[in-house]
């Protein structure tokens, strides 16, 4: 007969165990059911890499034709959208990291996963960090891939290490962004809706498609600050070779953004947002 | 190593068993000393209040059944036993844990079958008990070897492996007690875990429930099926409206109703005025100890009586008073009966007029984290 409950053996006490290996072990579970649901339905994958091609194919033959000269250093218009198109794949990637556990809040799974006696609840948000950190990362290649194949370049090594430490702060960023919604608000409707909404105006209001010059006032003020084009701005350099820090990426109306300037303004706003939900998720998964 | 630095490494499974050694030998010179210990739970959802103040025991290797009608406020209590939901005010000790304080540690004595099953449809049985298990922190192999033991046990072997999406009901009740079976739990926590279930599965969930009842789990289930409490529990509690309005064993409960019961209905459906003073007619015969009026029930009248001859002097009674009789039944005191006597109707009935008024949608997105 089958022993149900435990004898005195399994009461004993285990020896190696201490919160690293726990932390460790959970956080992995975490990551791996998330990625066992991405691989049986790879619809979002491959959506997400689709919209984005379309994009670099469309909008890279609407202005083929574009005067040369037009464009910032004689760049093709191609050559110029790519980095606008691989930091919209991330952006849009990385916005959609709330949707599971939105889901799991809705059909009560996030309940199975508070009753078992988690080291720290933190991997339950770990786990959704590191899934869509590779999926945007993985879609964010791939575009990359395609625009190389489509002649608009490729980064080199260095580059392309600065390329991918760019999207890591947009991801973080915007991955932080999302959960926060996911725990605020109140369903997944709600959810996609914010996210469809915020999605294309951003993209507009920021130097993917077009740069400053072009803008009115206005929008040349809303994509200065907006923060795909400073995911954008050092990406568009890390392909034309220019990686010091110091190089100017943009010239905004408020004055000139460098490089390192950029990319400290994400690593501070993916900090500055995982710290303001940090009370929801505290809250939320008490 | 330093004995604080050993404790603080122990698993929190292995570490509610080894505190509730002790406690089994306290239990007989502490009377009170439970695996489960609540103190003057009150709970409010919004404006409804759900709990008024419980006090339960639950005393170590018992079968504990928590009776009661819809809405009476089960899965409020059991969630705030599991650590889910924060009360109001009161405490609940779990194996001596002060689970509002080191929820964590209360955790991993507890396995928790939830009224409704929440499963991940794209993974697969064995992979949502590998999750689990991780989550619960069991070395590999103990979890291969457990889920193989529990797959046996529950019958699961067939589809373990195939997507959870494609599980019945039953199915999903089974895969759901096992993942609260993985980790050994010392305490078994089941809200309402046979409710809508086939007959194979709900056979299948009772004998595991004995048997692990028999190996020493300590099991708390709730149930609006006043079978499966008299049939299983040790001792039970019923629940209406957010109180305790009766606790013991099913025997002592029925037992302090005394003697037979007899249901008199006068008409079909009778007048509520001619039903009252039949009842205080039938009050002063000698054997009649109670009448219980049941409006519910087109005002029939629960009598309790002292023997089996009482019932002719009913008769009689009513044919003196040449009162009507539609129907006049005897029986046993059952669990039903100590329900109606402390609410004026019965289980069935409590649970038909809640369970039309209930927006269940409504408090699931209230009580989504
Ligand atoms: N999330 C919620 N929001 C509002 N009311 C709730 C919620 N959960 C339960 N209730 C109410 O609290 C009472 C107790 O509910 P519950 O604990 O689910 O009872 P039971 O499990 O015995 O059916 C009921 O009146 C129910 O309508
Ligand atoms: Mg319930």
């Amino acid at each position: 007969m089958t022993v149900i409950t435990p004898d005195l053996e399994h009461s004993q006490p285990k020896v190696s165990d201490s919160a690293v290996p726990e932390l460790l072990q959970e956080t992995f579970a975490l990551t791996r059911r998330l990625f066992i649901q991405l691989v049986r339905r790879p619809s979002t994958l491959v959506a997400g890499v689709l919209q984005p091609l379309i994009w670099l194919i469309l909008f890279g033959a609407l202005f083929a034709k574009a005067p040369a000269g037009l464009l910032p250093g004689e760049m093709a218009y191609g050559r110029f959208l790519a980095a606008g198109v691989i930091v919209f794949t991330a952006f849009s990637g990385a916005l959609n990291a709330g949707l599971p556990v939105m889901f799991d809040r809705e059909f009560g799974f996030l309940d199975r996963l508070l009753v078992a006696p988690l080291r720290s609840r933190f991997s339950i948000v770990l786990a959704s960090v590191l899934h869509i950190t590779s999926l945007s990362l993985v879609q964010s290649l791939a575009i990359m891939g395609a625009a190389a194949a489509l002649g608009y370049g490729w980064p080199g090594g260095a580059g392309l290490l600065l390329v991918l430490l760019t999207l890591l702060l947009l991801v973080f960023a915007v991955t932080g962004l999302s959960l926060g919604l996911a725990f605020a608000l109140p369903g997944h409707i709600e959810l996609i809706a914010v996210i469809f909404v915020v999605n294309l105006p951003l993209l507009f209001a920021s130097t993917a498609l077009a740069p400053l010059d072009f803008m009115p006032t206005w929008l040349a003020w809303l994509a200065s600050i907006n923060p795909l084009t400073f995911a954008i701005e050092p990406i568009r350099n890390a392909y034309a070779g220019n990686l010091g820090l110091s190089q100017v990426v943009l010239q905004a109306p408020y004055g000139n953004v460098t490089l390192g300037a950029a990319l400290l303004a994400l690593a501070v706003l993916a900090m500055a947002l995982f710290l303001i939900i940090r009370p929801l998720l505290d809250r939320k998964l008490s | 190593m330093r004995s604080w630095d050993l404790c603080w490494r122990q698993p929190a499974a292995a570490r509610c068993w080894a505190e509730q050694l002790p406690r089994l030998w306290t239990v007989f010179d502490l009377p009170g000393a439970g695996v489960i210990e609540l103190a003057g739970i009150t709970k409010h959802h919004g404006p409804v209040r759900a709990l008024g103040g419980v006090d339960l025991v639950v005393q170590p290797g018992s079968l504990y059944g928590l009776l009661g009608p819809n809405g009476a406020g089960k899965t409020t209590l059991l969630r705030i036993l599991c650590t889910l939901l924060a009360p109001d005010a009161g405490q609940v000790h779990i194996n001596g844990i002060d689970a509002l304080n080191d929820p964590r540690a209360a955790r991993g004595c507890l396995g928790y079958v939830a009224q409704e099953v929440a499963i991940d449809k794209i993974l697969s049985g064995r992979e949502l008990l590998t999750l689990q298990g991780d989550l619960h922190h069991l070395p590999r192999q103990r979890l291969e070897a457990r889920i193989g033991s529990l797959t046996e046990l529950l019958g699961m072997g067939d589809w373990l492996d195939r997507r959870c999406g494609s599980y019945s009901g039953g199915m999903r009740r089974r895969l759901d007690l096992a993942t609260a079976l993985l980790h050994h739990p010392p305490l078994l926590i089941l809200d309402e875990p046979t409710a809508g279930l086939d007959l194979d599965s709900r056979a299948i969930v009772w004998e595991v429930l004995r048997r692990l009842r028999g190996e020493g789990t300590t099991i708390l289930l709730s149930s609006h099926y006043l079978e499966e409490v008299d049939a299983l529990a040790d001792r039970l509690a019923i629940l209406d409206n957010g109180e305790v309005i009766a606790e013991g064993s099913p025997a002592a409960l029925k037992e302090r109703l005394g003697g037979d019961r007899l249901t008199l209905r006068l008409r079909e459906f009778s007048e509520a005025h001619e039903a009252e003073r039949a009842a205080s007619l039938l009050r002063d015969i000698s054997g009649v100890k109670q009448v219980v009026l049941n409006r519910a029930q087109g005002n029939s009248l629960n009598l309790v009586i002292s023997d089996a001859a009482v019932v002719s002097a009913v008769r009689e009674r009513l044919t003196d008073l040449s009162l009507p009789v539609f129907s006049l039944t005897q029986s046993r005191p059952s669990l039903d009966d100590v329900y109606l006597q402390a609410t004026g109707r019965t289980l069935t009935d409590a649970e038909l007029a809640v369970a039309s008024r209930r927006d269940l949608s409504a408090e699931r997105k209230a009580a989504m984290r």
